[in-house]
């Protein structure tokens, strides 16, 4: 059974395809990372998945409800938490809260709304307007809000934008929780870090689909060979590589050098290039998974211009 | 002379401002089209001397006399009989509805009495709620009759030309324009504030983000549309309630017929126009388009529902045109309830209007409302 299963979702505003025959399976209870750089159809992408888009080709289901047809169904059981704070800044913490619980027609939605309010520790700040409250917090009170009815799919649209990483810890801490319940999540991001909490992950860029699976399988068949050059004095060997053939990303990281591309023999030429100089060691790294974005990201033309 | 006034900076100002004005397409096109509209509208609409007021004639005599009478009438322009053979009580009921400006009753024995010179009477009576609708028809009777009989008996010495000419200012007797402007206030304050409130209920959302939320939720846009409107329908009742007290006792307006019957209408017009106010914002883009959309809408609904000018005094195409407007039909009923003693039967026309557009505008609405962010 999966959560999404969607086939050739297109999307296109004016003669821009945004969302570009776009298909996707997610598995029940996955935590599911949607990476990409900006402009390149995440947000959607998800927004035609809750049924906030009409795509223009593509079908699918959604907790097994059909995308086009059930779109009611569908909203009753996803949660979705949009990118900009999108709850009423001129109601109370308390107000947006009775206001989400009794359009979700929940049972009990007093003891259900102060039961949030507990454990977003925000009892005593209840009549305080959500619009006075700090990102982090908005944030909080957001996925809070959007999980209260316990949607059995939630999509989550770059939710850490913008909040510091004490809170953005907790946060994914409690995606975890969510999802150890059976919740399946989805989320957008731009963060390495929390892609690789991610069960899976699923590249799209410009509209297109270039990677899925774990973030090891992503890494492996990416193909790319990572040596690390170690030493002082780097300066120049950032550029000495470049020009060569074979090497793709030169990246320093603190006193290295990560040096990647694509054909094992080539770049092992290149760095054969820094042999004799004193001070540098050269030895095989592990290829990261931002690595991997850089390639995809240069690899790929930009539509948007 | 450098830095304090650039001619570059200026025309740079001068471009962006421009460019932005013609990127609003409906401002721009409001600014460029209303103009011409509301000249050309207006300008033949209105009239301050309202003629070919409709009349009805109550008179069972066929005599010379009768026929010179009615014919004067008609010539003076004026008066255009739209009923003719009527029963008293059939007029009457008439001029409460407003179908008619005026009753004349020119009794049977008209051509008996004028010969027996009893100087007989013939009544006109006048809905004198608009004072201003029937000032100069009834101010033109003398003269009419004077015409009449020159026709008629042209020989006749001076002194046997009797006929009195009976006026009746029906419902408003001292001609006090007030009696007419207040209860029409009510119509357009409730239609001002009401409609404005509403026209910005979606754009509002859409301006400050919060719609992608609430379309992501599970609420219909029939719950929407009434979860907008309805605390509306709260405020109007108030404004009711406090322009009619003040017409009480500050300007003394007279209540004449039943105020459930006149509150109930009231709702259905609020009703109409929150949920008109709705449908522009269905429309408008953002709050600033649901404005200028809404002053678009008020100004001919102001001068063509015949609140400041008569209605009956209109060209019949912009008669026509004014029956597009709620504010119009809840005139009829205001004026008729408070001024005239309508009752249900009276006001049942023009409420069925105003209902008519409260399904109206939220088929419409519901028509236009976007489920999705497309």
């Amino acid at each position: 059974m999966y959560a999404i299963d969607v086939t050739g979702l297109t999307k296109r505003f004016g003669d821009k395809t945004v969302v570009d025959n776009v298909s996707m399976e997610v598995k029940t209870g996955e935590i599911i990372g949607f990476l990409g750089p900006n402009g390149s159809g995440k947000t959607t992408s998800i927004r035609m998945m809750c049924g906030l888009l009409r795509p223009d080709a593509g079908r699918g289901s959604v907790l097994g409800f059909d995308l086009e047809k059930s779109q009611l169904s569908i909203k009753k059981e996803v949660g979705y938490m949009t990118q900009k704070f999108s709850f009423y800044e001129d109601l109370t913490i308390e107000e947006n809260l009775n206001f989400v619980a009794k359009l979700y027609r929940l049972k009990a939605a007093k003891d259900q709304v102060r039961s949030t309010l507990d454990q977003l520790g925000l009892t005593t700040r209840r009549h305080q307007l959500a619009g006075s409250l700090s990102g982090g917090w908005k944030q909080r009170l957001a996925l809070a809000a959007c999980t209260m009815h316990r949607p059995k799919l939630l999509l989550l649209d770059e939710p850490t934008a913008g909040v510091d990483p004490k809170a953005r810890r907790d946060f994914w801490d409690e995606i975890h929780h969510l999802a150890a319940e059976g919740m399946t999540v989805l989320v957008s991001t731009h963060y390495m870090d929390e892609a690789e909490r991610c069960h899976r992950i699923s590249y799209i860029s410009y509209g297109k689909m270039i990677a899925e699976g774990t973030i090891e399988s992503v890494i492996a068949n990416s193909g790319l060979v990572t040596y690390l050059v170690h030493g002082e004095k780097l300066e120049g060997v950032s550029a000495l590589l470049l020009a060569e053939d074979g090497v793709e990303q030169v990246a320093p990281f603190g006193a290295s050098l990560h040096v990647v591309g694509t054909e094992r023999p080539a770049l092992e030429r290149a760095l054969g290039k820094l042999e004799g100089r004193s001070g540098i060691t050269v030895k095989p790294g592990e290829t990261s998974l931002e690595d991997v974005f850089i390639k995809f990201m240069s690899d790929s033309k930009d539509n948007m211009s | 002379m450098t830095g304090w006034f650039s001619l570059t900076r200026l025309w740079a100002l001068f471009l962006k401002e421009f460019v932005q004005m013609r990127r609003d397409r409906i401002t721009f096109g409001m600014m460029l089209g209303i103009p011409i509209m509301q000249l050309l509208l207006f300008g033949y609409a209105i009239n301050n001397d309202p003629r070919d007021l409709p009349a009805a004639l109550v008179a069972t005599g066929n005599d010379p006399y009768t026929r010179a009478i009615v014919q004067a009438l008609e010539v003076s322009d004026y008066y255009r009989f739209t009923t003719v053979n009527s029963s008293a009580a059939k007029a009457d009921q008439m001029l409460v509805r407003g179908e008619v400006a005026f009753v004349v009753t020119i009794p049977s024995d008209l051509a008996v009495r004028m010969e027996r010179q009893e100087k007989p009477q013939i009544l006109v009576e006048a809905d004198a709620t608009d004072p201003a609708a029937s000032s100069a028809a009834i101010s033109a009777l003398p003269e009419i009759a004077r015409q009449a009989f020159s026709r008629v008996n042209m020989t006749a010495p001076e002194e046997q030309r009797g006929l009195e000419v009976v006026v009746h200012r029906r419902y408003n007797p001292e001609a006090i324009s007030q009696y007419n402007v207040v209860p029409g206030l009510l119509g357009v304050i409730l239609q001002l504030t009401m409609v404005m409130m509403t026209s910005m209920a979606l754009t509002r959302e859409y301006e400050r983000g919060t719609m992608e939320n609430l379309l992501a939720m599970p609420a219909t846009p029939a719950e929407i549309m009434l979860g907008k409107v309805l605390p509306y329908l709260g405020v109007g009742a108030v404004q009711v309630v406090v322009v009619l007290v003040a017409g009480r006792l500050v300007f003394d307006i007279p209540f004449v017929g039943s105020v459930g019957l006149l509150f109930a209408t009231t709702i259905i017009f609020v009703f109409a126009l929150v949920l008109l106010g709705y449908f522009i914002s269905t429309i408008a883009k953002t709050q600033m388009q649901a404005m200028q959309i809404t002053f678009f809408f008020f100004l001919p609904s102001l001068l063509l529902s015949g609140f400041m000018f008569p209605f009956r005094g209109m060209p019949d195409w912009a008669q026509v045109l004014g029956e597009i407007f709620p504010l119009t039909h809840f005139l009829r009923v205001i004026r008729g309830v408070m001024l005239k003693g309508a009752e249900w039967p009276d006001v049942a026309a023009s409420s069925y209007a105003l209902l008519a557009f409260v399904l109206g505008f939220a088929v419409l609405a519901l028509l236009r409302f976007k489920r999705t962010l497309d």
